[in-house]
């Protein structure tokens, strides 16, 4: 039994950890949190110099063909230094659709480019009466000749300010769902972006009687459904990796502040009371491991992903918020102020918590499911 | 790239479809050789009892044991120099599962998981010969003398003195919490040697002490759930032979501390907790609540999902327990988890079966729970037994090293506070 990782995927852990280390110091973040974008030209250059833009997709579409697994170490490092760079929204939602509905022709238009770093993407599904469920689709896909009328509201579209392309989802004429390609500057097409609590950048995105061209319909809508579940799914497992990143910086933080910090004469480590509350915080972070390798492995088997994507996501969800919250209250009144990363990083995984379905939406996902 | 753990997973989703697909052919065939075993060879009185919740006997364990012996699977996690499996964790992992899944009686784990160990570990080769076999054979049924009355948590405050007086040890003294004692041939005992001024875990032997010795009470401690599981074992000048040493004089607490870890990473039960969750959610379809299955119940389906979801991860971390055992590396204070969280899951469910009950959470009517009872029987299955098993399981929190004790290890080793 080997839970260890191949010589390949440590060298991509090494090599995102490195970038890390040395390029996403708190202070450095802060800065890119606070330009224009959002986020830095340069990084996402460096990130497909490196190869990781290209890491999901396949190699007959000229990429390296990683699976789940090597996802997760990304965002596993990436949750370690809150990495602002769009990779979720641009690489495994958007790439991730286009490479499983697009045919050779929109792949060939999107995916070099997306690798090389040209090209950003961003993915409208979610809507303002959805919620989480990814078939209450309201925004419609009319015909009009040959092409698309398109016309909604999707919320939360994660980086569509910067998106050079936005697939929106909607609801066609013969019941199926669509993913359609638009340019953010079409007719009929309002963005309202805006800042998340987190730091990235969204928008809300309405759409009124936009024109489409027919090839603007990634596939076919029959097949739209099936993919936007396997696409999303895939996404909520590198959020989970991205959280377990995350909470262990937080454990490790709290665990060596704690020792620092005195009061009473003695480190605030030494109080019992204190010592119990991290060793939960050890618990849950590694019960949240445990299920995350477990749900890659079914992934990696080719296994149904519904059941233990939900279970995942619940369990990871209820270690985040309780660590989360856990680290501000060990670190006492500098862990609630702007100053601090500790907050951010409790930021970050209260928006982990909201994405894809809450712990209460994939609890109740994971109960109803067959085992 | 290669897939992670490519040649090995099991079935954290729990369906028999996702084992087939993370089990190699090897470890399929291995499955299915101890699912025939299991078909042939598990006494079905005894399973009968065990899937009805009805109480075993002394002899029920032995009987049991002795099947495993003849089989050669008795010492699961002994080396095979000393008789034991040799297994690879993954094949322990799927004999726990399928042993549970038949309804196979819990191995008891005195001698084979505790005082053996610590012999063939550090006892010399007289007391293996004498001891391991009768060990291996279940013919010697062991119990354990750690706890005292006055030592709890604190164990290294033990009082029980060990004088040595020519080739013998005079004990005197009081062990207690001694679970199935009244049934014991032999006791381990850690003992106090050293003299006053010595640092406590510094002057603790541990003793094997033969339960006839001239000298030797037990008296019965009744538990919440009525029966008489644990004893006091009182000793008063009590002769041990200097040859039932094992190691050095004042160096038990090696043994003591080795046998602690190895008994927090069989605490953890992943298998008969998911055994007893599959029993829960059968009941929780087959019970109407305001019309309609209890499972169907959006609170209750809820705490069942939450409680399930902790089991499925729980099940991965003894895993990775497993695997780091298996290279060499000895159980860690990562065991600690397996301690508490295996504990504190096994008492939801424990829970959640009271409150399925119902009603029939207040009958306590443990006459019924005897094989043979042929009365009137109350409540449906074994509804009427979820509050006592629920009243007795409070006691898994608070062996083994208390919960609060294994937080202090965390705190300690893993965090460095």
């Amino acid at each position: 039994m080997d839970f260890d990782y191949t010589q390949e995927q440590q060298l991509l852990r090494d090599s995102v950890a490195r970038f890390v280390r040395e390029q996403y110091a708190f202070d450095a973040r802060r800065g890119i949190v606070a330009s224009a974008r959002g986020f830095s030209s340069q990084h996402w250059k460096l990130f497909a110099d490196l190869g990781w833009l290209a890491l999901p997709v396949a190699e007959d579409d000229g990429g390296l063909g990683a699976g789940l697994t090597e996802l997760a170490i990304l965002f596993e490092q990436f949750g370690k230094g809150l990495v602002v760079e769009p990779y979720l929204a641009s690489i495994v939602l958007g790439a991730g659709l286009v490479a499983e509905l697009g045919n050779p022709a929109q792949r060939e238009a999107m995916l070099p480019a997306i690798m090389a770093g040209d090209m950003q993407l961003a993915l409208a599904f979610a809507e303002p009466a959805s919620r989480y469920g990814l078939a209450r689709i309201a925004t419609t896909a009319g015909r009009r000749g040959e092409g698309w009328s398109l016309s909604g509201h999707k919320c939360v579209a994660l980086n569509a300010p910067n998106a050079d392309a936005i697939l929106v989802s909607a609801r066609a004429a013969d019941g199926g769902i669509g993913v359609f390609r638009v340019a953010p500057d079409s007719a009929g097409l309002a963005l309202h972006g805006y800042a998340t609590i987190d730091g990235s950048r969204a928008a809300d995105v309405t759409l009124d009687a936009v024109q489409l061209p027919a090839d603007a319909l990634l596939g076919t809508t029959a097949a739209g459904p099936g993919a936007l579940a396997r696409v999303i799914d895939r996404a909520t497992l590198c959020v989970c990796a991205e959280a377990v990143g995350a909470m262990d910086a937080l454990l490790w933080k709290t665990v060596e502040y704690t020792k620092t910090r005195r009061q009473f004469g003695v480190a605030i480590a030494s109080f019992q009371a204190l010592q119990h509350r991290m060793a939960e915080m050890f618990i849950e972070l590694e019960q949240s491991r445990s299920i995350l390798m477990m749900a890659l492995m079914a992934a990696e088997a080719g296994e149904a992903l519904a059941r233990p994507v939900s279970a995942a996501k619940a369990r990871i969800g209820r270690a985040a918020r309780r660590i989360g919250q856990e680290a501000i209250q060990l670190h006492g009144g500098i862990g609630v102020t702007d100053e601090l990363d500790v907050g951010h990083y409790f930021k970050r995984l209260t928006a982990i918590e909201a994405l894809f379905g809450n712990t209460d939406f994939h609890l109740r996902r994971f109960g109803e499911s067959h085992d | 790239m290669v897939r992670v753990c490519g040649e090995y997973a099991v079935h954290g989703a729990g369906t028999e479809e996702h084992m087939n697909k993370q089990f190699t052919a090897d470890e399929l065939a291995f499955r299915d050789e101890v699912r025939a075993f299991l078909r042939e060879r598990l006494p079905e009185d005894i399973s009968h009892k065990v899937r009805n919740d009805l109480v075993l006997g002394r002899d029920d364990y032995v009987r049991w044991q002795k099947v495993l012996h003849a089989r050669g699977w008795a010492g699961v996690n002994w080396p095979v120099e000393h008789g034991g499996t040799g297994w690879t964790p993954v094949q322990k992992y799927i004999f726990a599962g399928e042993c549970a899944a038949a309804y196979a009686p819990r191995i008891v784990p005195f001698g084979l998981a505790m005082v053996g160990p610590v012999i063939y570990t550090f006892g010399n080769a007289g007391q293996k010969a004498r001891f391991l076999p009768d060990i291996l054979a279940s013919n010697v049924w062991w119990c354990q003398g750690y706890s005292e009355p006055g030592a709890g948590s604190d164990l290294a405050s033990l009082r029980t003195s060990a004088v040595r007086d020519g080739d013998h040890y005079v004990v005197n003294g009081t062990k207690t919490w001694t679970t199935m004692g009244q049934w014991a041939d032999w006791i381990f005992c850690l003992v106090r040697t050293g003299g006053p001024g010595v640092k406590p875990q510094a002057g603790i032997s541990f003793l094997l002490i033969d339960m006839q010795t001239p000298g030797i009470r037990v008296s019965p401690i009744r538990l919440l759930d009525g029966t008489p599981e644990v004893n006091e074992v009182h000793f008063d000048n009590v002769r041990v032979p200097a040859a039932n040493l094992v190691g050095e004089e004042n160096r038990g607490w090696t043994c003591a501390k080795y046998l602690l870890t190895h008994e927090r990473t069989g605490i953890a039960q992943v298998a008969k907790s998911r055994v007893r969750l599959a029993r829960l959610k059968e009941i929780a379809r087959a019970t109407a609540h305001e019309g309609a299955p209890l499972l169907e119940d959006p609170l209750f389906a809820r705490r069942v999902a939450e409680v399930e979801t902790d089991l499925i991860a729980l099940e991965y971390t003894e895993l990775r327990a497993l695997a780091s055992v298996s290279t060499g590396k000895a159980p860690g204070p990562e065991s600690s988890i397996l301690k508490i969280k295996g504990t504190e899951i096994a008492q939801s469910i424990d829970e959640l079966l009271v409150e399925a009950a119902g009603w029939y959470a207040l009958p306590f009517v443990p006459e019924q729970f005897h094989a043979g009872y042929e009365g009137w029987r109350i409540g449906p299955g074994a509804a009427a037994n979820a509050a006592p098993i629920y009243f007795n399981n409070r006691k898994a929190s608070i062996y083994g090293g208390s919960n609060e004790i294994q937080r202090n290890i965390i705190a300690k080793d893993v965090l460095g506070l």
